[in-house]
Protein backbone atom coordinates (compact mmCIF):
# COMPACT_ATOMS: atom_id res chain seq x y z
CA UNK A 1 0.00 0.00 0.00
CA UNK A 2 3.18 2.38 0.82
CA UNK A 3 4.66 1.87 -2.41
CA UNK A 4 1.59 3.54 -4.04
CA UNK A 5 2.50 6.88 -1.96
CA UNK A 6 5.86 6.53 -3.06
CA UNK A 7 5.18 7.28 -6.25
CA UNK A 8 3.04 9.73 -5.74
CA UNK A 9 6.09 11.51 -3.56
CA UNK A 10 8.87 10.51 -7.16
CA UNK A 11 6.44 11.62 -9.16
CA UNK A 12 5.94 15.15 -6.86
CA UNK A 13 9.96 15.17 -6.92
CA UNK A 14 9.60 15.08 -10.82
CA UNK A 15 8.03 18.27 -10.80
CA UNK A 16 9.76 20.38 -8.36
CA UNK A 17 13.04 19.20 -10.33
CA UNK A 18 11.56 20.70 -13.45
CA UNK A 19 10.19 23.78 -11.81
CA UNK A 20 13.84 24.32 -10.13
CA UNK A 21 15.23 23.65 -13.71
CA UNK A 22 13.16 26.03 -15.18
CA UNK A 23 13.56 29.19 -12.52
CA UNK A 24 17.03 28.56 -12.36
CA UNK A 25 17.59 27.53 -16.46
CA UNK A 26 16.07 30.97 -17.60
CA UNK A 27 17.60 32.94 -14.59
CA UNK A 28 21.18 31.60 -15.86
CA UNK A 29 19.84 32.02 -19.71
CA UNK A 30 18.80 35.45 -19.69
CA UNK A 31 20.50 38.24 -20.08
CA UNK A 32 20.02 40.83 -17.27
CA UNK A 33 19.98 44.46 -16.97
CA UNK A 34 18.84 46.29 -14.31
CA UNK A 35 17.11 49.74 -14.45
CA UNK A 36 14.98 51.40 -11.65
CA UNK A 37 12.34 51.90 -14.69
CA UNK A 38 12.15 48.70 -15.57
CA UNK A 39 12.14 47.63 -12.07
CA UNK A 40 9.26 50.01 -11.35
CA UNK A 41 5.76 48.01 -11.46
CA UNK A 42 3.82 48.52 -14.81
CA UNK A 43 0.78 50.84 -14.91
CA UNK A 44 0.14 51.15 -18.34
CA UNK A 45 3.15 53.91 -18.89
CA UNK A 46 1.96 55.87 -16.05
CA UNK A 47 4.43 56.51 -12.93
CA UNK A 48 2.95 55.03 -10.05
CA UNK A 49 1.51 56.73 -7.17
CA UNK A 50 1.69 55.39 -3.23
CA UNK A 51 2.30 51.73 -2.03
CA UNK A 52 0.99 49.08 -4.39
CA UNK A 53 -0.63 46.97 -1.10
CA UNK A 54 -3.61 48.99 -0.78
CA UNK A 55 -6.31 48.54 1.86
CA UNK A 56 -8.48 44.76 0.32
CA UNK A 57 -12.02 45.64 0.69
CA UNK A 58 -13.89 43.72 3.43
CA UNK A 59 -16.56 41.86 0.70
CA UNK A 60 -13.14 39.68 0.00
CA UNK A 61 -12.60 38.96 4.27
CA UNK A 62 -16.66 38.06 3.93
CA UNK A 63 -16.11 35.27 1.07
CA UNK A 64 -13.10 33.51 2.81
CA UNK A 65 -15.32 33.32 6.16
CA UNK A 66 -18.28 32.06 4.10
CA UNK A 67 -16.13 29.19 2.13
CA UNK A 68 -14.11 28.15 5.46
CA UNK A 69 -17.76 27.61 6.36
CA UNK A 70 -19.38 26.08 3.86
CA UNK A 71 -15.85 24.02 2.60
CA UNK A 72 -16.08 22.61 5.98
CA UNK A 73 -19.80 21.24 5.06
CA UNK A 74 -18.79 19.61 2.57
CA UNK A 75 -15.42 17.93 3.82
CA UNK A 76 -18.35 16.30 6.20
CA UNK A 77 -20.16 14.89 3.56
CA UNK A 78 -17.50 12.97 1.93
CA UNK A 79 -17.47 10.31 4.40
CA UNK A 80 -20.80 10.24 4.74
CA UNK A 81 -20.98 9.68 1.07
CA UNK A 82 -18.79 6.36 0.98
CA UNK A 83 -21.43 4.68 3.58
CA UNK A 84 -24.27 6.05 2.06
CA UNK A 85 -25.34 3.16 0.46
CA UNK A 86 -24.49 0.97 3.87
CA UNK A 87 -27.10 3.46 6.07
CA UNK A 88 -29.78 4.62 3.69
CA UNK A 89 -32.78 6.23 4.99
CA UNK A 90 -30.95 6.54 8.70
CA UNK A 91 -28.01 8.43 6.81
CA UNK A 92 -30.19 10.33 4.52
CA UNK A 93 -32.05 11.68 7.60
CA UNK A 94 -28.85 12.88 10.12
CA UNK A 95 -27.52 14.80 6.84
CA UNK A 96 -30.67 16.07 6.24
CA UNK A 97 -31.01 17.47 9.52
CA UNK A 98 -27.25 18.94 9.14
CA UNK A 99 -27.99 20.56 5.81
CA UNK A 100 -31.32 21.87 6.97
CA UNK A 101 -29.40 23.77 9.81
CA UNK A 102 -26.93 24.80 7.48
CA UNK A 103 -29.56 26.09 5.06
CA UNK A 104 -30.89 28.43 8.13
CA UNK A 105 -27.31 30.12 7.84
CA UNK A 106 -27.07 30.26 4.00
CA UNK A 107 -30.80 32.06 4.30
CA UNK A 108 -29.43 34.24 7.06
CA UNK A 109 -26.75 35.66 4.97
CA UNK A 110 -28.39 36.01 2.01
CA UNK A 111 -31.23 38.17 3.32
CA UNK A 112 -28.00 40.11 5.07
CA UNK A 113 -26.75 40.77 1.78
CA UNK A 114 -23.58 39.37 2.41
CA UNK A 115 -23.75 37.89 -0.81
CA UNK A 116 -24.43 40.92 -2.98
CA UNK A 117 -21.36 42.88 -4.61
CA UNK A 118 -23.17 46.36 -5.38
CA UNK B 1 14.40 -8.23 -6.20
CA UNK B 2 10.71 -7.89 -6.46
CA UNK B 3 10.76 -4.34 -4.84
CA UNK B 4 14.07 -3.43 -7.09
CA UNK B 5 11.54 -3.94 -9.95
CA UNK B 6 8.77 -2.35 -8.26
CA UNK B 7 11.09 0.92 -8.27
CA UNK B 8 12.13 0.85 -11.56
CA UNK B 9 8.47 0.43 -13.23
CA UNK B 10 7.52 3.25 -10.80
CA UNK B 11 9.95 5.12 -11.57
CA UNK B 12 9.70 4.58 -15.23
CA UNK B 13 6.12 4.85 -15.13
CA UNK B 14 6.69 8.93 -13.42
CA UNK B 15 9.06 9.68 -16.36
CA UNK B 16 6.54 8.51 -18.86
CA UNK B 17 3.64 10.49 -17.32
CA UNK B 18 5.45 13.13 -16.62
CA UNK B 19 6.92 13.49 -20.31
CA UNK B 20 3.49 12.72 -22.40
CA UNK B 21 1.87 15.39 -19.39
CA UNK B 22 4.43 18.04 -20.67
CA UNK B 23 4.15 17.24 -24.36
CA UNK B 24 0.18 17.30 -23.71
CA UNK B 25 0.28 21.09 -22.43
CA UNK B 26 2.84 21.82 -25.10
CA UNK B 27 0.70 20.71 -27.72
CA UNK B 28 -2.50 22.07 -25.95
CA UNK B 29 -0.59 25.57 -26.40
CA UNK B 30 -0.57 24.77 -29.90
CA UNK B 31 -3.86 23.79 -30.13
CA UNK B 32 -6.08 26.45 -28.52
CA UNK B 33 -4.12 29.07 -30.91
CA UNK B 34 -4.98 27.11 -33.93
CA UNK B 35 -8.35 26.28 -33.05
CA UNK B 36 -9.13 29.68 -31.93
CA UNK B 37 -7.75 31.26 -34.93
CA UNK B 38 -10.05 29.18 -37.11
CA UNK B 39 -12.99 29.57 -34.63
CA UNK B 40 -12.21 33.73 -35.47
CA UNK B 41 -11.61 33.08 -39.34
CA UNK B 42 -7.87 33.08 -39.31
CA UNK B 43 -4.82 30.67 -39.57
CA UNK B 44 -3.40 30.86 -36.10
CA UNK B 45 0.44 30.00 -35.43
CA UNK B 46 1.84 28.23 -39.55
CA UNK B 47 5.39 29.02 -39.52
CA UNK B 48 7.16 27.04 -37.06
CA UNK B 49 7.03 23.87 -38.76
CA UNK B 50 4.25 21.94 -40.86
CA UNK B 51 0.86 23.83 -39.16
CA UNK B 52 3.27 25.47 -36.64
CA UNK B 53 3.51 22.39 -35.17
CA UNK B 54 7.19 23.14 -33.99
CA UNK B 55 5.42 26.20 -32.12
CA UNK B 56 5.36 25.02 -28.63
CA UNK B 57 9.44 24.66 -28.96
CA UNK B 58 10.20 27.61 -30.04
CA UNK B 59 8.08 29.37 -27.74
CA UNK B 60 9.51 27.43 -24.66
CA UNK B 61 13.28 28.26 -25.95
CA UNK B 62 12.37 31.92 -26.45
CA UNK B 63 10.56 31.68 -22.70
CA UNK B 64 14.14 30.37 -21.49
CA UNK B 65 16.59 32.97 -22.89
CA UNK B 66 13.72 36.04 -21.97
CA UNK B 67 14.96 38.33 -19.14
CA UNK B 68 14.45 36.75 -15.84
CA UNK B 69 12.69 40.41 -14.19
CA UNK B 70 12.07 41.11 -10.46
CA UNK B 71 10.49 43.84 -9.78
CA UNK B 72 11.95 46.01 -7.20
CA UNK B 73 8.94 45.96 -4.68
CA UNK B 74 8.22 42.54 -5.03
CA UNK B 75 8.36 40.33 -2.30
CA UNK B 76 11.61 38.13 -3.86
CA UNK B 77 10.71 34.52 -1.89
CA UNK B 78 7.36 34.61 -2.51
CA UNK B 79 7.41 35.83 -6.35
CA UNK B 80 9.83 33.25 -7.38
CA UNK B 81 8.14 30.41 -5.39
CA UNK B 82 4.20 31.41 -6.11
CA UNK B 83 4.85 30.06 -9.99
CA UNK B 84 6.65 27.20 -8.87
CA UNK B 85 3.36 26.00 -6.89
CA UNK B 86 1.27 26.70 -9.55
CA UNK B 87 2.97 24.59 -11.90
CA UNK B 88 4.32 21.78 -9.00
CA UNK B 89 0.39 21.17 -8.24
CA UNK B 90 -1.11 21.02 -11.38
CA UNK B 91 1.38 18.19 -12.29
CA UNK B 92 0.92 16.26 -9.20
CA UNK B 93 -2.81 15.52 -9.55
CA UNK B 94 -2.34 13.66 -12.58
CA UNK B 95 -0.70 11.17 -10.16
CA UNK B 96 -3.94 9.26 -9.28
CA UNK B 97 -5.32 9.70 -12.17
CA UNK B 98 -6.21 5.89 -13.78
CA UNK B 99 -5.53 6.58 -17.48
CA UNK B 100 -5.80 2.84 -18.80
CA UNK B 101 -5.85 -1.03 -17.53
CA UNK B 102 -3.17 -3.00 -17.08
CA UNK B 103 -1.02 -5.18 -19.30
CA UNK B 104 1.99 -7.96 -19.13
CA UNK B 105 5.00 -7.44 -20.38
CA UNK B 106 5.39 -10.02 -23.33
CA UNK B 107 7.55 -13.01 -22.38
CA UNK B 108 7.67 -12.10 -18.72
CA UNK B 109 4.69 -11.91 -16.30
CA UNK B 110 4.92 -8.62 -15.13
CA UNK B 111 1.48 -6.84 -14.62
CA UNK B 112 1.87 -3.34 -15.42
CA UNK B 113 -0.92 -1.26 -13.93
CA UNK B 114 -1.58 1.87 -16.27
CA UNK B 115 -1.62 4.66 -13.58
CA UNK B 116 1.11 6.06 -11.22
CA UNK B 117 -0.87 5.33 -7.55
CA UNK B 118 -3.89 3.48 -6.65
CA UNK B 119 -4.46 5.32 -3.61
CA UNK B 120 -7.84 5.09 -1.43
CA UNK B 121 -8.21 9.08 -0.88
CA UNK B 122 -8.14 9.52 -4.47
CA UNK B 123 -10.54 12.23 -4.90
CA UNK B 124 -9.29 13.99 -1.82
CA UNK B 125 -5.71 13.87 -3.20
CA UNK B 126 -7.29 15.64 -5.96
CA UNK B 127 -9.47 18.26 -4.41
CA UNK B 128 -6.42 19.10 -1.71
CA UNK B 129 -3.70 19.66 -4.20
CA UNK B 130 -6.14 21.79 -6.44
CA UNK B 131 -6.95 24.02 -3.38
CA UNK B 132 -2.93 24.67 -2.74
CA UNK B 133 -2.39 25.43 -6.67
CA UNK B 134 -4.88 28.43 -5.52
CA UNK B 135 -2.12 29.58 -3.51
CA UNK B 136 0.15 29.92 -6.75
CA UNK B 137 -1.91 32.26 -8.33
CA UNK B 138 -2.66 34.42 -5.37
CA UNK B 139 0.56 34.67 -4.39
CA UNK B 140 1.74 35.33 -7.64
CA UNK B 141 -0.29 38.59 -7.59
CA UNK B 142 0.20 39.15 -4.30
CA UNK B 143 3.80 39.41 -4.22
CA UNK B 144 4.36 41.62 -7.63
CA UNK B 145 3.78 44.54 -5.48
CA UNK B 146 1.76 45.67 -8.64
CA UNK B 147 -2.00 47.08 -8.30
CA UNK B 148 -3.36 45.21 -11.12
CA UNK B 149 -1.39 41.80 -9.94
CA UNK B 150 -3.12 42.40 -6.45
CA UNK B 151 -6.61 43.05 -7.71
CA UNK B 152 -6.10 39.90 -9.86
CA UNK B 153 -5.05 37.87 -7.34
CA UNK B 154 -7.99 39.03 -4.93
CA UNK B 155 -10.39 38.20 -7.40
CA UNK B 156 -8.42 35.26 -8.81
CA UNK B 157 -8.59 34.03 -4.56
CA UNK B 158 -12.88 34.52 -3.85
CA UNK B 159 -14.07 33.48 -7.44
CA UNK B 160 -11.86 30.20 -7.10
CA UNK B 161 -12.75 29.48 -3.39
CA UNK B 162 -16.19 30.30 -3.76
CA UNK B 163 -16.84 27.63 -6.80
CA UNK B 164 -14.68 25.28 -4.93
CA UNK B 165 -17.39 24.97 -2.49
CA UNK B 166 -19.76 23.92 -5.29
CA UNK B 167 -17.14 21.76 -7.22
CA UNK B 168 -17.36 19.78 -4.06
CA UNK B 169 -20.28 19.55 -3.77
CA UNK B 170 -21.22 18.85 -6.59
CA UNK B 171 -19.24 15.08 -7.05
CA UNK B 172 -20.66 14.11 -3.62
CA UNK B 173 -23.37 12.39 -5.99
CA UNK B 174 -20.64 10.34 -7.86
CA UNK B 175 -19.59 9.19 -4.09
CA UNK B 176 -22.59 7.82 -3.12
CA UNK B 177 -22.93 5.46 -6.60
CA UNK B 178 -19.67 4.26 -6.43
CA UNK B 179 -19.30 4.08 -2.21
CA UNK B 180 -15.54 5.10 -2.63
CA UNK B 181 -13.34 7.62 -3.11
CA UNK B 182 -10.43 5.34 -5.16
CA UNK B 183 -10.71 6.79 -8.81
CA UNK B 184 -10.05 3.49 -10.02
CA UNK B 185 -12.55 1.75 -8.48
CA UNK B 186 -15.51 4.34 -9.32
CA UNK B 187 -13.80 3.65 -13.15
CA UNK B 188 -14.14 0.28 -12.58
CA UNK B 189 -18.04 0.38 -11.61
CA UNK B 190 -18.88 2.20 -14.66
CA UNK B 191 -17.53 -1.06 -16.88
CA UNK B 192 -19.81 -2.97 -19.46
CA UNK B 193 -21.39 -0.06 -22.07
CA UNK B 194 -21.64 3.47 -21.97
CA UNK B 195 -25.18 3.31 -20.41
CA UNK B 196 -23.16 2.25 -17.22
CA UNK B 197 -21.49 5.61 -16.84
CA UNK B 198 -22.12 7.79 -13.76
CA UNK B 199 -23.28 10.66 -16.48
CA UNK B 200 -26.49 9.30 -17.23
CA UNK B 201 -27.18 8.59 -13.63
CA UNK B 202 -25.55 12.59 -12.53
CA UNK B 203 -26.22 14.40 -15.14
CA UNK B 204 -26.70 17.72 -13.16
CA UNK B 205 -23.98 16.96 -11.19
CA UNK B 206 -22.06 16.66 -14.21
CA UNK B 207 -23.10 19.64 -15.58
CA UNK B 208 -22.33 21.69 -12.51
CA UNK B 209 -19.14 19.78 -12.35
CA UNK B 210 -18.05 21.64 -15.58
CA UNK B 211 -18.89 24.61 -14.78
CA UNK B 212 -17.29 24.98 -11.44
CA UNK B 213 -13.97 23.48 -13.19
CA UNK B 214 -14.13 25.47 -15.53
CA UNK B 215 -14.15 29.01 -12.89
CA UNK B 216 -11.46 26.80 -10.73
CA UNK B 217 -9.20 26.74 -13.77
CA UNK B 218 -9.46 30.34 -14.82
CA UNK B 219 -11.01 29.97 -18.52
CA UNK B 220 -13.18 31.87 -20.14
CA UNK B 221 -15.87 32.70 -19.40
CA UNK B 222 -14.54 33.14 -15.21
CA UNK B 223 -10.74 34.56 -16.35
CA UNK B 224 -11.59 37.27 -14.20
CA UNK B 225 -7.83 37.16 -12.83
CA UNK B 226 -6.48 37.97 -15.74
CA UNK B 227 -9.59 39.83 -17.66
CA UNK B 228 -7.15 41.78 -20.25
CA UNK B 229 -9.73 44.37 -21.04
CA UNK B 230 -9.49 45.97 -17.36
CA UNK B 231 -6.31 44.75 -15.14
CA UNK B 232 -3.99 44.35 -18.54
CA UNK B 233 -2.46 41.25 -17.15
CA UNK B 234 -3.87 40.05 -14.24
CA UNK B 235 -1.89 38.44 -11.30
CA UNK B 236 0.88 37.71 -13.69
CA UNK B 237 1.50 40.52 -15.34
CA UNK B 238 5.08 41.50 -13.41
CA UNK B 239 6.03 37.53 -14.57
CA UNK B 240 8.50 37.30 -17.35
CA UNK B 241 10.83 34.78 -19.25
CA UNK B 242 10.20 30.97 -17.57
CA UNK B 243 8.08 32.18 -14.57
CA UNK B 244 5.64 33.54 -16.67
CA UNK B 245 5.80 30.76 -18.93
CA UNK B 246 4.97 28.33 -15.25
CA UNK B 247 1.71 29.96 -15.01
CA UNK B 248 1.17 29.46 -18.31
CA UNK B 249 1.79 25.79 -18.40
CA UNK B 250 0.17 25.40 -14.96
CA UNK B 251 -3.64 26.75 -16.45
CA UNK B 252 -2.78 23.96 -19.27
CA UNK B 253 -1.87 21.38 -17.05
CA UNK B 254 -4.67 21.64 -14.76
CA UNK B 255 -7.07 22.08 -17.67
CA UNK B 256 -6.14 18.41 -19.03
CA UNK B 257 -6.70 17.34 -14.89
CA UNK B 258 -9.80 19.06 -15.02
CA UNK B 259 -11.15 17.12 -18.02
CA UNK B 260 -9.06 13.86 -16.79
CA UNK B 261 -11.10 13.93 -13.48
CA UNK B 262 -14.22 14.78 -15.89
CA UNK B 263 -14.05 11.59 -17.73
CA UNK B 264 -12.57 9.54 -14.69
CA UNK B 265 -15.79 10.17 -12.95
CA UNK B 266 -18.64 10.94 -15.25
CA UNK B 267 -17.62 9.62 -18.91
CA UNK B 268 -15.81 6.06 -17.58
CA UNK B 269 -12.82 6.76 -17.58
CA UNK B 270 -10.78 3.83 -19.74
CA UNK B 271 -13.85 1.72 -20.31
CA UNK B 272 -14.53 1.34 -23.80
CA UNK B 273 -18.45 2.86 -24.70
CA UNK B 274 -19.66 -0.82 -26.44
CA UNK B 275 -18.30 -3.91 -24.77
CA UNK B 276 -16.98 -5.51 -28.10
CA UNK B 277 -14.75 -2.59 -28.52
CA UNK B 278 -12.51 -3.52 -25.56
CA UNK B 279 -10.30 -5.12 -27.64
CA UNK B 280 -9.10 -1.24 -28.30
CA UNK B 281 -6.60 -0.75 -25.43
CA UNK B 282 -7.95 1.73 -22.74
CA UNK B 283 -5.16 4.21 -22.82
CA UNK B 284 -6.85 5.06 -26.34
CA UNK B 285 -10.18 5.37 -24.84
CA UNK B 286 -8.85 7.77 -22.05
CA UNK B 287 -7.59 9.81 -24.63
CA UNK B 288 -10.30 10.07 -26.97
CA UNK B 289 -12.29 10.98 -23.80
CA UNK B 290 -9.66 13.61 -22.93
CA UNK B 291 -9.30 15.35 -26.32
CA UNK B 292 -12.82 15.85 -26.62
CA UNK B 293 -13.26 17.87 -23.02
CA UNK B 294 -10.06 20.24 -23.99
CA UNK B 295 -11.67 20.57 -27.48
CA UNK B 296 -14.88 21.40 -25.63
CA UNK B 297 -12.86 23.94 -23.37
CA UNK B 298 -10.74 25.55 -26.17
CA UNK B 299 -14.32 25.69 -28.22
CA UNK B 300 -16.37 27.71 -25.32
CA UNK B 301 -13.36 30.42 -24.51
CA UNK B 302 -14.25 30.98 -28.63
CA UNK B 303 -17.61 30.79 -27.74
CA UNK B 304 -18.17 32.78 -24.65
CA UNK B 305 -17.80 36.50 -23.66
CA UNK B 306 -16.21 37.24 -19.91
CA UNK B 307 -18.53 37.75 -17.48
CA UNK B 308 -18.52 40.87 -14.90
CA UNK B 309 -17.11 39.93 -11.46
CA UNK B 310 -20.07 40.56 -9.31
CA UNK B 311 -22.03 38.08 -11.71
CA UNK B 312 -19.67 35.45 -11.14
CA UNK B 313 -19.86 35.58 -7.67
CA UNK B 314 -23.57 36.00 -7.38
CA UNK B 315 -23.96 32.75 -9.41
CA UNK B 316 -21.57 30.78 -7.88
CA UNK B 317 -23.00 31.29 -4.26
CA UNK B 318 -26.85 31.92 -5.33
CA UNK B 319 -27.47 29.56 -8.35
CA UNK B 320 -24.51 27.12 -8.33
CA UNK B 321 -24.40 26.53 -4.23
CA UNK B 322 -28.09 25.75 -3.71
CA UNK B 323 -28.15 23.54 -7.20
CA UNK B 324 -25.29 21.29 -6.21
CA UNK B 325 -27.66 20.84 -2.61
CA UNK B 326 -30.48 19.90 -4.27
CA UNK B 327 -29.22 17.68 -6.51
CA UNK B 328 -27.38 16.05 -3.90
CA UNK B 329 -30.77 15.73 -1.71
CA UNK B 330 -32.16 14.48 -4.53
CA UNK B 331 -29.90 11.69 -5.26
CA UNK B 332 -29.57 10.70 -1.63
CA UNK B 333 -33.32 10.21 -1.32
CA UNK B 334 -33.48 8.02 -4.18
CA UNK B 335 -31.02 5.99 -3.41
CA UNK B 336 -32.24 5.84 0.13
CA UNK B 337 -35.90 5.07 -0.88
CA UNK B 338 -34.79 2.66 -3.59
CA UNK B 339 -33.46 -0.33 -1.66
Amino acid sequence: MLIEYLAILIYIAIAIGFALFAVVASHLLGQRKRTALKEAPYECGMTTVGSSFRRIPIKYYIIAMLFLLFDIEVVFLYPWAVVFKQMKSFAFISMAVFIGILLIAYIYIWKKGALEWE
Amino acid sequence: MQLLYHLIEIIVKCVVVFGCLMLCVAYMTWLERKVLGHIQIRYGPNRCGPFGLLQPFSDGIKAFFKEDLIPGRADKVVFVLAPMIAIVTAISIFAVIPFGNQFTIPGTNWVVKLRLADIDIGLLYIFGLASIGEFGIVLGGWSSGNKYGLTGSLRAAAQMISYEVALGLSIIGVIILSQSLRLTEIVNLQAGGFWNWNVWYQPVAFILYIICGLAEINRTPFDMPEAESELACGFNIEYSSMKFALFFMAEYAHMITMAAVAVTLFWGGWQPPLPFLSFIPGVVWFCIKLFIFVFFFIWQRGTFPRLRYDQIMKFGWKILFPLTLVNLLITALVISLKG
